[in-house]
């Protein structure tokens, strides 16, 4: 079985009288992201605190790969040290300093690099965070939203192998919390460091997340894949998760999970007689989006996409989930599987012509004939019936998938 | 939790707990003060160190040299005034450049010098390390492997030990010119014997009292402001803003009053 790479063995810690974390045991492993959920002022901060050694528990013990931390020599522990990063809640930006000061910090006191290196590298991660016209200015000047990301690229402008992120979505638009999502599992996946972060951003963070851990009243009530987070012996943490939820996908404006399973038990209910639906799954390749055009104009796509699909389809009746970031499925209960297949027909005609043509106008897209890119929209189609789970009928659209919209950018101007 | 010990119930042993409890607390900060300033004087020679120290020495040093020097200027002149009214009353007012250079040498330059860089800078150091601690910055410099102390105190603890006999020495050079301008311009006392007292009166020695009293005083300003700064969040009687601002106040009366304790001992040893 595979070694965590951070691990708490009955971890407890309490201030005063309250019992924060109480006799906590979970596992981190490495290159996963980990997302802590609970309520708030459940603890979980505190959780990330005694990961970086800012608070010491109690009692209970901290491994990291195997070893104890408390035990760890002074070498040992300024190597652990110097591994992790720690993005804090309320950003803890440095309000005398620049943006680029703040981000340059690190590297100015913690590296040898020369003055030029260290512009080289703050200004990459400032660009990558979209801030370059906030380099010379204070974080007073800035919204919370950019104050924000100031702190995700001081967090990351040392390239950590552990990254812990509490709260990195607060106070953002839809937008932006897709943004710095994707930008974290981008991150991950382009500098292979592990995340830890506590957010609430579902679906977004179930997207992104290899590891749920629930925090509820000081115990773990649930770890593991996001796909069983639903097994929480806790009936309270269960509600808390529903609620987390909410109606509404906040990017697309699609129905969330929860709201998607029950309307479509619903619609299997109350056509006894004709069970079977159409399905209809359709997706974007994001990684491949946010290469060509960068995180905000991918996103952009991405809420086109769910718009064009809820105003296509809303009116026959037809609901839609995000199933993964790029990847949605809608279910058309009153149209069938011919039609079905015009519809999309018609509707990927449509789509290349009206939303893929216009996305040359997202403003912070990086367009011009050094960078052409390419957005290419697939659906597959099948039909499904109540004996189906619903990501069984996903596994079966997404076999039929082909391509149904595309949009080239010409060199010449002007989309092919 | 405040976890230290209560009061009995009887009333005879509440006076003899307040005295004792305050005594403990004394000792407690006393030790802690004290290996904070250790550890932070040990760090000045740490690497990366000299570019704050520089930015420090600009901010306690040079940007408080307009007011010690204005200071100075008033103290010189208000003791030429006064001593040489004193002095005429006797016929001595040929001494008058001796006692005021021996005054300001041995005794007003140091510890005016001292007790207004704590109100312009002293002030300053504590309230920006206790906003710093206050809204996590210390705690992101921590997490950034960044010693806190190295970064924030150590800079004001050097730039504090290099900037106060320099500005001391300012202080006594405008106060004797301040004495020179009441005592001889003003009042017409004769301006030879004015510098010819003080080269004859003020010795080596005195210069170098001064000299030891300011370095005693910034290790005193220095590290009594930065460490209420640094520990305003272990406020047992306030938190927040309000910790901030008890800490500034505190920095600074504790300052003043531990730089005269201080002037007392320092004197009385050197004397």
């Amino acid at each position: 079985m595979e070694t965590p790479l951070i691990e708490f063995r009955d971890v407890t810690k309490r201030f005063g009288d309250r019992t924060v974390l109480d006799r906590v045991n979970l596992e981190i492993y490495e290159n996963q992201i980990t997302t802590i959920m609970g309520k708030s002022g459940a603890g979980k901060s505190v959780l990330l605190k005694h990961i970086i050694g800012l608070l010491p528990p109690d009692t209970g013990t901290i491994l990291f790969q195997g070893k104890p931390i408390n035990k760890m020599r002074k070498g040992q522990w300024d190597r652990y040290r110097s591994q992790i990063s720690y993005l804090f809640q309320n950003n803890a930006l440095f309000d005398s300093m620049t943006v680029f000061d703040n981000v340059a910090l690190p590297l100015r006191q913690t590296t040898a690099m020369g003055p030029k290196e260290i512009e080289k590298k703050v200004m990459a991660r400032i660009e990558q965070t979209d801030l370059t016209e906030a380099a010379a200015k204070y974080p007073s000047e800035l919204s919370g939203g950019m104050q924000k990301r100031v702190a995700l690229a001081r967090a990351l402008v040392t390239d950590p192998a552990i990254v812990l992120f509490d709260e990195p979505t607060t106070g953002q638009d839809p937008i932006r919390k897709n943004v710095i999502l994707s930008t974290i599992a981008h991150y991950r996946k382009k500098f292979g460091f592990t995340a830890v972060l506590v957010s609430h951003d579902i679906p977004d963070v179930y997207f992104i997340s290899d590891r749920i851990i629930l925090l509820w009243e000081g115990k773990i009530a649930f770890q593991g894949p996001y796909e069983e987070s639903m097994k929480v012996d806790y009936p309270m943490a269960e509600e808390f998760l529903r609620s987390l939820e909410g109606f509404q996908d906040e990017l697309t404006g699609l129905l969330s999970k929860q709201m998607f399973r029950a309307r479509y038990a619903i619609t299997l209910n109350e056509r006894q007689t004709e069970r079977t639906v159409t399905a209809v799954l359709f997706s974007v390749h994001f990684d491949l989006l946010v290469e060509a055009l960068g995180h905000v104009a991918a996103a952009e796509v991405l809420k086109a996409l769910g718009k064009y699909i809820n105003t296509n389809f809303t009116p026959l009746g037809g609901f839609s989930v995000r199933t993964h970031t790029g990847e949605i499925l809608a279910i058309l209960p009153y149209t069938d599987f011919q039609e079905g297949q015009q519809l999309v027909k018609n509707f990927g005609e449509g789509l290349q012509k009206e939303a893929l043509s216009k996305m040359e106008a997202l403003t912070e897209a990086k367009i011009g004939i050094a960078s052409c890119f390419e957005i290419s929209v697939y659906a597959g189609i099948t039909e499904a019936n109540s004996s189906e789970d619903i990501d069984r009928i996903i596994g079966k659209a997404r076999a039929n998938q082909g391509i149904i919209a595309i949009h080239r950018c010409d060199p010449k101007g002007g989309g092919i | 939790m405040d976890t230290r010990s209560r009061p009995s119930a009887k009333p005879w042993v509440v006076p003899f707990h307040t005295i004792g409890r305050s005594v403990i607390d004394l000792v407690d900060n006393l030790g802690a003060a004290t290996i904070f300033f250790g550890k932070a004087f040990l760090l000045i020679f740490r690497p990366k160190q000299f570019p704050e120290i520089v930015q420090q020495i600009y901010h306690i040093g040079a940007r408080s040299s307009n007011i010690v020097l204005l200071i100075g200027l008033f103290t010189g002149m208000v003791l030429g005034l006064q001593l040489y009214y004193t002095l005429v009353k006797f016929g001595s007012e040929g001494l008058l450049g001796s006692v005021v250079a021996l005054s300001l040498i041995r005794e007003m330059g140091p510890v005016l010098t001292a007790i207004m860089i704590t109100a312009r800078a002293g002030s300053s150091m504590a309230a920006e390390i206790g906003i710093m601690r206050i809204s996590e910055q210390i705690d992101a410099l921590y997490t950034m492997k960044i010693d806190p102390v190295r970064y924030l105190v150590s800079p004001r603890v050097a730039a504090s030990i290099i900037s106060f006999p320099l500005l001391t020495a300012f202080f006594d050079l405008i106060g004797i010119l301040g004495g020179y301008l009441t005592g001889v311009i003003l009042l017409g006392g004769n301006g030879g014997t004015y510098f010819s007292r003080i080269q004859s009166s003020v010795d080596l020695a005195d210069i170098r009292g001064g000299f030891v009293k300011s370095l005693v005083f910034a290790v005193i300003v220095s590290t009594i402001c930065c460490y209420q700064g640094y520990f305003t969040h272990m406020r047992l009687d306030s938190h927040g803003a309000r910790s901030v601002s008890l800490s500034t106040t505190s920095a600074v009366v504790l300052s003043c009053v531990m730089v005269l304790i201080a002037d007392y001992v320092v004197t009385s040893i050197l004397m």
